[in-house]
């Protein structure tokens, strides 16, 4: 009679191939994720059949929130020692005399969207509270008498002549806001603008009656 | 010196003390854990769908002197209004001629994307035709070559309509971008956003008061 023997101990499965992998993995994700930038405003965007992707570098970016705030953004162009962000903070403080430190203006460059007044910038930077910088969030004045926007869209296309733009537009804000910013555009003979949609898929079909 | 190590030797019983046998296996299941959340969390955050745009050129802001003359059968406006309401008419609205009548509409598929397409047909159906034989045939086309002829083809459209696009007060945002993207969807080769003008104001605001049948 002979009898199988059970194993009496459960049988080791060696893990290194797997941590090898995962480590792999691991590596390959965290050196390829950028973290999102917070943005300023939660926006809805509207949807569309177009499938071309945003461009992620030289890109002037302007938000119009549901309550028609205007939010402003612009990255570093595609070389990121020419430090537009700096430049153009720089050139901006200039003109509204605001005073930034080294400190503040180090942070900005790598600060993402904000809507407020120039003047309230330098305390935006500096406070470490989310909801104290949301709270600041007031949107760029864009009225004729302090179009601050225009300064901020003027400046971006000097120091980045070739910045496109995209406008992130919620579904619910008013054209009429919209329309203010592109013809703020247009006044500097920018005519070609990138209205950031959500991709929803649509077929339509021609029926023969 | 042997002697020593002789002595030595000879305290110790049971000959050379050897080293206890550990086994070389490392519990790797900390570590397992600890790699596999890290890389969940750092493949959820990882932004896989960058966003999508649609592009729109506008008509540069100069003065033209002599504004090409519109093909007066080719031309749809189409109003848009608040409360998602969009009204469209076809022709041109002069002044010192009759008006001509709007027609409330939708954004749905019976709405606005029908309308188009009626007035689209030809153009439709060269751009879908040419789809399909690109499917059919495999070819291996880049897209930008894609995008390049079906470009050409609605250069090369004559009879399809020219869309207007124009907002009345407190439009939404979104309703524009619908309004485009029906233009999209059916293949419209020439659109346009321009400012409402008086007329069509006038036009609005009688077929507002209208009674309703």
């Amino acid at each position: 009679m002979s009898k199988i023997k059970l194993p009496s101990k459960p049988p080791k499965i060696d893990m290194t191939p797997m941590v090898d992998l995962f480590f792999l993995l691991l590596t390959f994700f965290m050196l390829t994720t950028n973290f999102k930038p917070t943005e300023a405003v939660i926006v809805d965007t509207p949807k569309s059949i177009s499938d071309k992707l945003s461009p992620d570098k030289n890109v002037i970016t302007v938000f119009v929130g549901k309550d028609n705030k205007v939010y402003f953004n612009i990255d570093n162009g595609s070389d990121s020692t020419s430090r537009i962000r700096r430049k153009v903070l720089l050139k901006v403080a200039e003109h509204y005399q605001v005073q930034f430190t080294k400190v503040q203006v180090r942070k900005f460059e790598n600060l993402s969207s904000f809507g407020m007044p120039v003047k309230d910038l330098p305390r935006w930077i500096d406070a470490t509270d989310q909801k104290v910088r949301d709270a600041m969030q007031t949107g760029v004045p864009m009225d004729s008498l302090n179009n601050q926007l225009e300064m901020w869209v003027l400046m971006a296309r000097n120091e980045n002549p070739n910045a496109e733009t995209a406008i992130k537009g919620d579904y619910g804000a008013d054209y009429k806001t919209v329309k203010k910013v592109l013809d703020l555009f247009q006044k500097y003979n920018m005519n070609k603008f990138n209205l950031t949609t959500t991709l929803e898929k649509v077929e339509a079909k021609l029926d023969n009656k | 010196m042997s002697e020593i190590i002789a002595n030595e030797g000879g305290g110790k019983r049971k000959g050379k003390r050897r080293a206890k046998k550990h086994s070389t296996h490392i519990d790797m299941t900390p570590m397992v854990d600890l790699a596999c959340l890290l890389l969940t969390f750092f493949m959820l955050t990882t932004a896989f769908s960058k966003p999508k745009v649609m592009e729109i050129v506008l008509p540069e802001k100069k003065e033209i002197k002599d504004p090409p003359k519109l093909d007066k059968d080719k031309v749809i406006t189409v109003i848009l209004d608040e409360k998602d309401k969009v009204y469209y008419y076809l022709g041109l609205a002069e002044t010192g001629k009759p008006l001509p009548i709007l027609v409330e509409t939708n954004f749905s598929k019976d709405g606005l994307r029908k309308l188009f397409l009626n007035r689209n047909k030809a153009l439709f159906t060269n751009i879908t035709t040419f789809n399909e034989a690109v499917l059919k045939e495999k070819k291996n086309i880049p897209a930008d070559t894609l995008k390049k002829q079906i470009r050409a083809l609605k250069k090369a459209d004559k009879v399809g309509p020219f869309v207007m696009i124009k907002a009345a007060e407190n439009v939404k945002y979104g309703n524009i971008v619908d309004v485009i993207d029906e233009l999209e969807i059916t293949n419209v080769a020439r659109y346009a956003i321009v400012d409402i003008n008086l007329l069509e104001k006038k036009m609005l605001e009688e077929k507002k008061n209208a009674p309703k049948k």
